[in-house]
């Protein structure tokens, strides 16, 4: 068994597993079961952005993304405004 | 009455935006009574305890969705929004927002054109959310710009249209779409926009915060409607006295004076 990492998620510190990668952090966020492109399996569409460090990693990159201890990952979505 | 934006069209000249409403079935009634077709969101970190969303809301509405930047300061904030919008949202369209304090919430002219410079050439569609300042409105559509929306008067004051002859002039020397963005309290203020010329009026606070906002938003569409019907029908040019409108011809002949023959019959 591996120590888990640490990140900073939406702000906030967070143990995950070593290994974990974007596609299993924004399953686990939304519960929607998504397929290798970062898609909602169902076919609906997911409204979601991730950003490691700042940048902003497509859906069809979650899958090899994998977070290391010390990333800043910012998952957003679209809210009441304007 | 349809118009035409990165080769979109849209029937409706109402943009929407979604913010001020307290709860998300009174948003969705104001959304289906205003007839609109383009309607602004917010980009904020996801908060898995959220239990509706606007996003599914306008998905089912069948609501083109666009992104602003609302909340940054900065050029570098504003972009790295709509590079996260255009991921989340899938579209390069976005309302560009970039505001210098709080009070005011009136934009910062040198960050908004060069984050609107940058976004340009990043691929993006961009509304650029501006004073009412007629060369920054120039500036503006000289970087690329989509559309250029003044503000009308501060977002959230329902103060109207400030300065109509800014409007006017914008409006005037403009080759993209002028869409008056921020200020409109009621029906009137957005009649008055798309009198001046406007393409389409954005608003949100005004429908969305009234006591009953779906009566109100049905006002706007109506307004938007009137203001553009008015606009392209040749008004009557203003004059300092009256023109009757009834002719003089076969009147009859003045009563005498000193007759008071139709008093004493009363």
């Amino acid at each position: 068994m591996t120590a888990p990492i640490t990140i900073t998620l939406n702000g906030e510190r967070r143990d995950v597993a070593p290994a974990t990668t974007a596609l299993d952090l924004v399953t686990a966020l939304t519960d929607k079961e998504l397929g290798p492109d970062g898609s909602p399996v169902d076919g609906s569409r997911l409204g979601i952005a991730l950003a490691i460090d700042g940048t902003v990693v497509r859906r069809g990159r979650w899958l090899e993304s994998v977070l290391a201890d010390g990333h800043t990952v910012d998952v957003v979505t679209a809210v009441q405004g304007g | 009455m349809s118009w035409t934006i990165d080769e979109v069209s849209l029937e409706s000249r109402l943009i929407m935006g979604t913010g001020g409403a307290s709860s998300l079935s009174i948003l969705e009634g104001a959304l289906r009574a205003s007839a609109t077709e383009l309607t602004t969101v917010a980009i904020r970190r996801f908060d898995a305890g959220a239990r509706d969303s606007v996003f599914a809301l306008l998905e089912r509405l069948g609501i083109r969705i666009l992104p602003n930047t609302a909340g940054c300061y900065t050029a570098r904030d504003a972009i790295r929004t709509a590079q996260l919008a255009r991921e989340a949202l899938e579209t390069n369209w976005v309302k560009l927002e970039v505001i210098a304090d709080e009070d005011t919430l009136l934009p910062d002219p040198i960050e908004l054109f060069r984050a609107a410079e940058e976004l340009v050439l990043d691929g993006f569609t961009v509304f650029a959310y501006t004073n009412d300042d007629p060369a920054l409105a120039k500036r503006l559509e000289d970087a690329g710009v989509a559309a250029v929306m003044p503000a009308g008067a501060p977002i959230g004051s329902g103060l109207g249209i400030l300065n109509p002859h800014n409007i006017d002039t914008i409006v005037s020397r403009a080759q993209v779409p002028i869409i008056l963005d921020a200020g409109v309290g009621t029906a009137s203020d957005a009649a008055l926009a798309m009198e001046l010329g406007c393409t389409a009026v954005l608003l949100a606070s005004a429908v969305t915060r009234a006591h009953d906002a779906q009566a109100m938003a049905r006002a706007m569409a109506l307004a938007v409607e009137s203001g553009h019907l008015a606009r392209h029908a040749g008004r009557i040019p203003k004059r300092p006295l009256a023109l009757a409108s009834s002719s003089f011809e076969g009147m009859l002949d003045p009563v005498p004076a000193g007759d008071h023959a139709l008093e004493a019959d009363r």
